[in-house]
């Protein structure tokens, strides 16, 4: 197990340099002055020549890159070519917007996905059906539309839950509380209909196993053999597909934070990708990505507690 | 990215069915319906300078969130565009870059994923680990750096996205290929000359169509999910009309016009809902739908006709008129039987006689969808079929014990062993946690197994299959009950194990004086411990004699027939003399 940890890490990190080096490659190709453009059409061509050299783009390709690694690797993501705010300390403010509500969705998907996955296998008959149509639109329809429909409903309407703003959890539990709901309820949508038809399969699968019937014989209740035993058996493959919605929630989270105003990394790569601001984009695309390694770093170490045939051997 | 379960791919779908898929799908009115609605839209966005005289772009300060009119049938947007024209042009650039999309992900996916499942080796590894970095990125964010660095224009970010998305073509077109690679024909083509490239043509290609026609209504569906995401956000050319545009400035004015909102978003909505329940529609078609729940409850077709007669003392079980159907096909027809205190009945028969089936209705296990009836089910003086769930479940473990035939899947792969033995003698016998440890360790050791407190920390996957019998029969007694139903619980042993296994159910039997029906198709096993033998055909009994009358002089022709058979096919046993004491055996 340990040794297949490692080799996670290892890869991951592989991954991560991999992804930060291609985009580095791919902002730095970008044909436009970019020294002209945050300056403006009005700029003197030696205002330009000088923000240029600020900047660091009268550096060769090579060299900029091993400057900004090396910062990078102290945990100095450079700063922005607009505001020139550290990106490090945006990510630090913006990243625990995101987070919550993307562990809330995660939270939410999980519980929805076994509730209704486990209503559909075990009832059949419109339970089934309703679930199984349920999933279909919940997979296709994407998140920021269902988010745009809550928030003009429930939050500008009714006025049941704000419609903007993040309050955050150190300030208020309770207003924290509120201002994720709809987003992570936006965000679970998509994620709750693909692990809900992995669970139903599952214990489809699980419920005409040989072991199963061997529980009943031995004069079990319903109770245990379906939320004790079946359940435990269908958990592996359902985290596995619930881990794969992880990216899928992040990518929703973008927009869905728009809907609801919130400052979140989706927000700040946003608007640099609106201007052109490379060093926020880069930023925010390494943290992601570390993110996602980690969070499935823990979803394997989940997955290896769940699976015996993963632990002990 | 936004992940979309492939589809498993259905290797053996054959040419003559790829030409009925269309006319199959054709009948499901969901897929009428979806299409219908996918050709509305193409049909108005092509035709979008038919319908209205405004230019999507053009905006008149004087039409700012004009109200719907003869002029602007949907009134005007945030800065005084005709919000109809925009509808209709922007689903050009929808159709477009959804189209733009699916075209270069299988452009992109489709080769590569051929040569990957094709050749593997090199290729193959060095492809998968690029779609690992490509999908470990959320396409969204990707997106955004590609607008930043090449270009606003969202065509060109859509066919950006169709790279990206590749991967899923990728994976399923892999897997396809995979899968008939491994195909017998396949081989057999190779072996008669038939070069790689009219391989892939006469027999890969024609499984991969359908599952790609169901991938690519995904990718297009997903394809315009993102492009609105991207448009509403203010990414893309202002001259771009789009959806995705709409929603953005419709969402400005949410406090002063929020039906300007419903116009794209049902749009937008439709046509990805169309899209991608036609490619489930085309699934069904397929017949890779996902399975059918039969209705739960609890077993109604169970009655019993006749009050309890009057039954000798040492009747432990009496089986009248048992009766299983499944719909109109009847797999039990009429049985009699009875076992008394302390005898082992055999049930012999082919496969299909029906002999499982007769265990499984005494303990009420039979599938959901299994009709039972019977005149009489009476175990220890009660009626099986008058009880509810409970008093049966009561009742199994405690009065009725269960050997299953196949060991390995017997055991629930989750959990130790030693808590799948505690947890139905706590229930049954109210023992305490450590009372339930030590009776189920002395059940290993009586059940001949050398170190019961590793097996009892074990998970089923650690043990061998003669051990995980041993468990199975240690749980089948390990509540003390007085009748014993085995299910051939010898025949997926090793024929080295199978005598000490029937060795140790002979013992048990006779030290607890258990009654037993032992379900077989083996006359060595009947030989070896049964007092009286049932024989089974095609749902009935046959015959019914004492063990040894079957043997010295069997009555049916049926029952000659399988002795015969038994006696010059099989190994012939006949009266074992197994070690008294079970042999100790290594674990693999």
């Amino acid at each position: 197990m340990l040794a297949f940890l490692l080799r996670r890490i290892a890869a991951g990190a592989v991954l991560v340099v991999v992804v930060a080096t291609a985009t580095f490659l791919l902002l730095s190709l970008t044909g436009t002055d970019v020294a002209r453009n945050i300056l403006g059409e009005t700029a003197s061509a030696s205002a330009v020549a000088a923000k240029s050299r600020e900047l660091g783009l009268d550096q060769p390709l090579v060299e900029r890159y091993w400057h900004w690694a090396e910062q990078a690797l102290q945990g100095n993501l450079g700063s922005s070519w607009f505001t020139g705010d550290s990106v490090s300390q945006s990510l630090t403010d913006t990243l625990p917007v995101t987070l919550s509500i993307v562990l809330a969705g995660m939270v939410i998907a999980a519980v929805l996905s076994v509730a209704l996955g486990t209503a559909a296998a075990l009832r059949g008959g419109w339970v089934d059906r309703a679930v199984q149509f349920g999933a279909v639109l919940g997979t296709a329809v994407p998140s920021f539309l269902i988010a745009l429909v809550l928030a003009v409903t429930l939050a500008v309407r009714l006025g049941w839950l704000p419609a903007t703003g993040y309050v955050a959890l150190g300030t208020s539990p309770g207003g924290w509380l509120r201002s994720i709901t709809l987003p992570a309820l936006s965000l679970a949508v998509a994620a709750t209909a693909a692990t809900a038809m992995q669970v139903r399969g599952a214990l489809i699968d699980i419920l005409r196993a040989d072991f199963v019937r061997t529980l009943r014989s031995r004069g079990l209740t319903t109770r245990s053999v379906v939320y004790r035993h079946a359940l435990r058996n269908a958990a592996p493959p359902a985290l596995t597909v619930l881990a794969l919605q992880f990216i899928g929630l992040i990518g929703g989270a973008v927009v869905v934070e728009k809907v609801f105003g919130l400052p979140g990394i989706g927000t700040l790569a946003n608007s640099a990708a609106v201007r052109g601001d490379a060093p926020v984009l880069l930023g925010t695309v390494v943290v992601t990505v570390v993110i996602v390694v980690a969070v499935n770093l823990l979803l394997d170490v989940a997955y290896g507690w769940l699976n015996p045939k993963v632990r002990v051997s | 990215m936004t992940p979309v379960d492939s589809v498993a791919p259905a290797a053996s779908a054959a040419a003559p069915e790829r030409d009925r898929l269309l006319r199959r799908s054709l009948r499901d009115p969901v897929a009428v319906v979806c299409l219908l609605v996918l050709a509305l839209v193409i049909a108005v966005s092509l035709g979008a300078p038919l319908l209205t005289d405004h230019a999507p772009d053009r905006s008149v300060l004087a039409d700012t969130l004009a109200p719907m009119s003869a002029t602007h049938p949907l009134g005007g947007d945030g800065v005084g565009r005709d919000v109809l024209s925009r509808l209709l042009y922007g689903g050009r650039t929808s159709l477009l870059g959804g189209t733009l999309a699916v075209l270069v992900a299988f452009a992109v996916g489709a080769p590569l994923g051929l040569v990957s499942g094709f050749y593997r080796g090199w290729f193959d590894a060095v492809a998968g680990w690029t779609v690992n970095v490509i999908m470990a990125v959320p396409a969204i964010i990707v997106m955004f750096v590609v607008m930043a660095a090449v270009s606003q224009d969202l065509n060109v970010a859509m066919i950006v996205l169709g790279v990206i998305m590749a991967p899923m073509v990728f994976r399923l077109i892999r897997a396809s290929v995979l899968a008939v690679r491994e195909e017998l024909y396949v081989d057999a083509a190779r072996v008669s000359g038939l070069g790689d490239a009219r391989i892939i043509r006469r027999h890969v290609l024609p499984v991969v169509i359908a599952p790609s026609v169901i991938q690519a209504t995904q990718v297009f569906a997903v394809a315009i999910g993102i492009q609105a995401g991207l448009a509403f956000l203010g990414l893309g050319k202002a001259s771009q009309a789009s959806w995705g545009a709409m929603l953005g400035d419709a969402f400005t004015n949410v406090y002063n016009a929020p039906v300007l909102l419903v116009w794209p978003g049902a749009a937008m909505g439709l046509t990805i809902l169309a899209s991608s329940m036609l490619g489930n529609a085309v699934r069904d078609a397929l017949g890779t739908a996902e399975p059918r729940v039969v209705r739960r409850r609890e077993p109604v077709a169970r009655k019993a006709a006749a009050a309890v007669a009057e039954l000798p003392a040492d009747r432990l079980l009496t089986v009248e008129g048992l009766r299983v159907a499944y719909g109109e096909k009847t797999v039990v027809d009429g049985v009699n039987l009875t076992v008394a205190r302390g005898e082992v009945l055999g049930l012999v028969g082919e496969s299909g006689s029906g002999k499982s089936q007769t265990a499984f209705s005494v303990l009420g296990l039979l599938p959901y969808e299994a009709g039972v009836t019977a005149d009489h089910l009476v175990f220890d003086g009660k009626e099986l079929l008058a009880l509810d769930l409970a008093a049966l479940n009561a009742l199994r473990g405690r009065g009725i014990g269960y050997i299953p035939q196949e060991p390995m899947s017997n055991l629930d792969p989750c959990f130790r062993i030693g808590s799948q033995l505690v947890e139905p003698m706590r229930k049954h016998l109210g023992l305490s946690r450590a009372e339930a440890r030590t009776k189920a360790l002395d059940l290993l050791e009586r059940v001949g197994i050398p170190d019961p407190e590793r097996v009892f920390r074990s998970y089923p996957h650690q043990i061998s299959g003669g051990m995980a019998q041993r468990v199975l029969i240690a749980g089948a007694v390990s509540c003390d009950p007085q009748l014993l139903i085995a299910d051939e619980p010898t025949t997926a042993l090793d024929v080295t194990v199978q005598a000490e296994v029937l060795d140790l159910m002979r013992s048990l039997q006779q030290e607890r004086h258990m009654g037993m029906i032992l379900v077989t198709h083996d006359f060595g096993v009947v030989a070896d411990i049964c007092d009286r033998v049932a024989v089974m055909q095609k749902g009935r009994i046959v015959e019914t004699a004492p063990a040894r009358q079957i043997f010295a002089s069997p009555g049916h022709a049926y029952t000659r027939m399988l002795l015969d058979s038994t006696l010059e096919g099989g190994p012939a046993r006949g009266a074992l003399h197994v070690p008294s004491k079970p042999v100790k055996e290594v674990t693999s």
